[in-house]
């Protein structure tokens, strides 16, 4: 069974689709969007070790390779292996005794977090089953889930056996119209549309975003589009122009009852370079949500 | 035995009397409840056990058996549940009014109605399922007319009926009045009256979803179990006062509580607890109000000279009595510590275990007792997870887990309550504040409700976690009046009162958010 890195796992979400919904977190991003709220999801940790100091529980030890086969069989609880130079160390988690003060990740120098585990699609599974039956499915989000497609094949296949929904929540820049197999498990894909035009979305990501918005394009007209999101960060790009022309496919393809999240930037957790960013006033908000509304768009929020 | 009154503890209530009289922050409709209250307890006419001074006349922090200010000459039921829809029908000689023939007619009789119910706090504890009762009258009036009229009636309860013991029910039919009645309840966000919406699996999503949305303003409805009341208590059961399921032409004669976490000091270990203590508590209390029941029955002539037992509206054989319980949690963590273990109910199985165990007994215990006038609910009185009263230190109500100390994942606060509710047809509750107005989901609620039906969950409240509406252990209070009792002016409702004494000692403002 394929593995995935995963951040965490939220047992009741109001907050990642509609209903309640259990929410898997993966961890690796291939987008550095600058208002990134969580930003230790976006790299992988390379045990480095620097994140041991600041674990007062210990949830977090430094610990020789060769325990791995050992560790793996015996507990539930992953880890990660890599080449720390001269030994082969790797910074083992123990979730039971972490109490999610996130010092580790916050004193990351590589903006990663070590505080994930290694887990299976049938192990994932196994914590969301104690959510049932108060849960109408399940959201894998991240990081960016579709960097681990086969692990989200499997995990999806085994949340429609469970009679769970399931959504994705992705940046985008993973081809969903090249596989049918995925989408055959997926009843949604919650979309970032970061900016429309690619140099606004070059600034914001790094990235290209040809390919988010073809998927924009696609999901709507397969009915696959749960949710739009744009986090409205006015001095990083044209924020009308974003909303306007994202309602304006929407309207044009029918596809009037995906939401519109249209989402006010805020500093918290922004890493320290870009805190600077300035949060939008309400009635640029407001304004924006206008336009989507004025497109026809049935279920535009501001949050 | 029948108690005596000494001169030192006649002085003490003139005393009290006094106090009454002069309290800054009682309206008059209060002062004269009280009173009434104070003259009545100096009657010595109950042949009490001989037990029962030393468990319930004494001091708070030792004190086993509490009859929550009943009174100690009952001289009409605690709660009474009437026949409305017979009312509607019929009319009432007594009260010289004919069948409702029309929307406005019905609206006005049902409210002289629930001004000659009395109760424990002498306002009617249930005012009926009110989309049954009221979706025949509506069926040719359009939206606007029917809210209208439901604004101004539903003013006048919360205006005159002066606290929120007062209960409505609805559903689990979906209905139009049903619809209409939660649009104009969560534009009043008044704390009077109660709302329950009974959920089955039958209810349409829609229908619950309204519900919520109007709790997410008013905090209320509630939701109850239809499926789990109905089969304890057949087809003809309410939800009154707090969350009491009861029948409706009768009612409860009478609720005491046994404060668990006091019992749990008088016991050295689990063992003793068990075998002990709290048999023989049960027994007094049981004992206590079989005495109650007798008087309120043969002696008090309520049952024979009402106009609503003599008219029908009730009858004496759908009475039962509730067996009320608080501070299981408290009792648990005790009992344990006597034990020298330091787990913690509603965080470890074996305290949660523990808390079963002792839930069984006083369940085997009710089951073989025998109540002469309870043929109701087979000659036994039913089982009630109480929801405190203002003065209660150290003791949650019922069994719920203390605020404060909520499990951090809501699916393990939702699994520990559901080992629990299955023990109180006659009421439990659990209470949720919810932080959802941004993200416009309310099928999160309606997730956790659907997933309730199918277990052993009977009743679940939420309200938004900044609404002036709240909720304090089952009755409504509004934050903006209890502020102001709290700066020493009066205020309307009896139970701002008390919802001040709990938001100040048993920390209702400190719920976990979820």
């Amino acid at each position: 069974m394929a593995k995935a890195t995963v951040n965490k796992i939220i047992s009741f979400s109001c907050v990642d689709g509609p209903g309640n919904r259990s929410a898997v977190f993966l961890q690796g991003c291939g987008f550095d969007c600058r208002y990134c709220h969580n930003p230790e999801t976006i790299h992988a940790c390379i045990h480095c070790g620097e994140c041991v100091k600041y674990c007062k529980p210990g949830a977090l030890t430094l610990v020789e390779e060769c325990d791995q086969t050992q560790t793996d069989a015996e507990t539930d609880i992953g880890h990660k292996a890599a080449d720390r130079g001269t030994g082969r160390k790797r910074v083992h988690y123990d979730i039971a005794k972490c109490v999610f003060c996130d010092e580790c990740f916050r004193h990351c120098p590589h903006g990663a977090s070590a505080r994930t585990r290694e887990l299976t699609a049938e192990q994932v599974m196994q914590e969301v089953r104690r959510n049932l039956p108060f849960i109408r499915g399940i959201t894998v989000s991240g990081g960016e889930c579709t960097l681990w497609r086969d692990f989200l094949l499997e995990l999806l296949s085994l949340a429609k056996a469970e009679g769970l929904g399931t959504l994705l929540d992705s940046n985008g820049s993973y081809e969903f119209s090249k596989d049918s197999k995925l989408m055959s498990v997926t009843d949604g894909v919650m979309l970032d549309v970061k900016a429309w035009s690619r140099e606004d979305h070059l600034r914001v990501t790094g990235r290209d975003n040809a390919c988010v918005l073809w998927n924009l394009e696609w999901l709507a007209r397969e009915r696959k589009l749960t949710e739009v999101r744009t986090v409205v960060v006015p001095e990083l790009f044209d924020c009308r122009q974003t909303v306007r022309e994202v309602s304006a496919l929407l309207a044009k393809l029918g596809c009037l009852d995906a939401r519109y999240k249209i989402i006010r930037y805020r500093p918290m957790g922004v890493r320290e370079q870009y805190k600077s960013l300035t949060p939008p006033m309400e009635d640029l908000l407001q304004e924006l949500a206008g336009i989507a509304a004025g497109y026809g768009l049935r279920d535009v929020i501001v949050i | 035995m029948k108690r005596v009154l000494t001169p030192e503890i006649i002085e003490e209530k003139r005393r009290e009397i006094y106090n009454t009289l002069i309290d800054p922050t009682s309206s008059h409709e209060q002062k004269v409840t009280y009173l009434a209250r104070h003259a009545e307890n100096f009657m010595t006419v109950l042949d009490e056990p001989e037990e029962l001074d030393e468990l319930m006349r004494c001091d708070i922090d030792t004190r086993c058996i509490c009859n929550l200010f009943e009174g100690d000459a009952p001289y009409r039921p605690r709660y009474i549940c009437i026949d409305f829809p017979k009312f509607l029908r019929e009319g009432s000689e007594f009260l010289q009014l004919g069948p409702a023939k029309d929307f406005d007619e019905a609206l006005t009789n049902l409210m002289i109605m629930y001004h000659n119910i009395p109760s424990i706090t002498n306002y009617p504890v249930f005012i009926g399922d009110l989309d049954e009762l009221l979706e025949p009258y509506i069926e040719n009036l359009d939206d606007e007319t029917v809210k209208k009229a439901l604004r101004l009636w539903l003013t006048m309860i919360d205006r005159t009926i002066l606290d929120s013991f007062c209960h409505s029910d609805i559903g689990p039919k979906a209905s139009r009045f049903g619809y209409l009645l939660m649009e104009v309840e969560s534009e009043l966000e008044n704390a009077v009256p109660n709302l329950t919406m009974r959920v089955s699996k039958d209810t349409p999503d829609d229908f619950i979803l309204a519900g919520i949305k109007c709790a997410l303003h008013s905090a209320k409805p509630s939701f109850a179990n239809d499926e789990m009341f109905r089969g304890e208590l057949g087809d003809d059961y309410c939800i009154a006062s707090c969350y009491n399921g009861l029948l409706k032409g009768g009612g409860s004669y009478t609720l005491s509580r046994l404060i668990l976490s006091n019992i749990a000091k008088k016991a050295e270990n689990i063992e003793d607890f068990k075998t002990n203590v709290l048999p023989h508590v049960c027994d007094v209390m049981a004992r206590y109000m079989d005495e109650r029941i007798r008087f309120l029955v043969e002696e008090s002539g309520w049952f024979q000279n009402s106009f609503l037992a003599r008219e029908g509206f009730v009858q004496r054989d759908k009475f039962t009595a509730m067996f009320g319980l608080v501070g299981l949690a408290e009792c648990v963590n005790l009992l344990l510590e006597k034990e020298g273990c330091t787990e913690r109910f509603g965080h470890s199985d074996r305290a949660n275990q523990l808390g079963v165990e002792i839930m069984d007994i006083i369940d085997n215990f009710n089951k073989n007792h025998f109540n002469p006038y309870c043929e109701a609910t087979d000659h036994h009185f039913l089982l009630h997870a109480q929801v405190g009263i203002e003065s209660d230190h150290d003791c949650s109500p019922g069994t719920r887990i203390p605020i404060g100390e909520e499990p951090d994942e809501l699916v393990d606060h939702l699994k520990c309550i559901n080992l629990f509710h299955k023990y109180f047809p006659s009421g439990t509750g659990d209470i949720f504040p919810v932080d959802l107005t941004v993200h416009k989901n309310p099928q999160y609620v309606l997730d956790i409700i659907r997933g309730s039906l199918g277990m052993d969950i009977r009743y679940l409240s939420f309200y938004a976690s900044d609404s002036d509406v709240i909720r304090v252990t089952g009755y409504l209070v509004k934050r903006s009046e209890m502020e102001k009792l709290d700066a020493g002016q009066n205020v309307r409702q009896n139970t701002t009162g008390l919802g001040l004494g709990a938001a100040k000692n048993c920390k209702i403002l400190d719920r976990r958010i979820r």
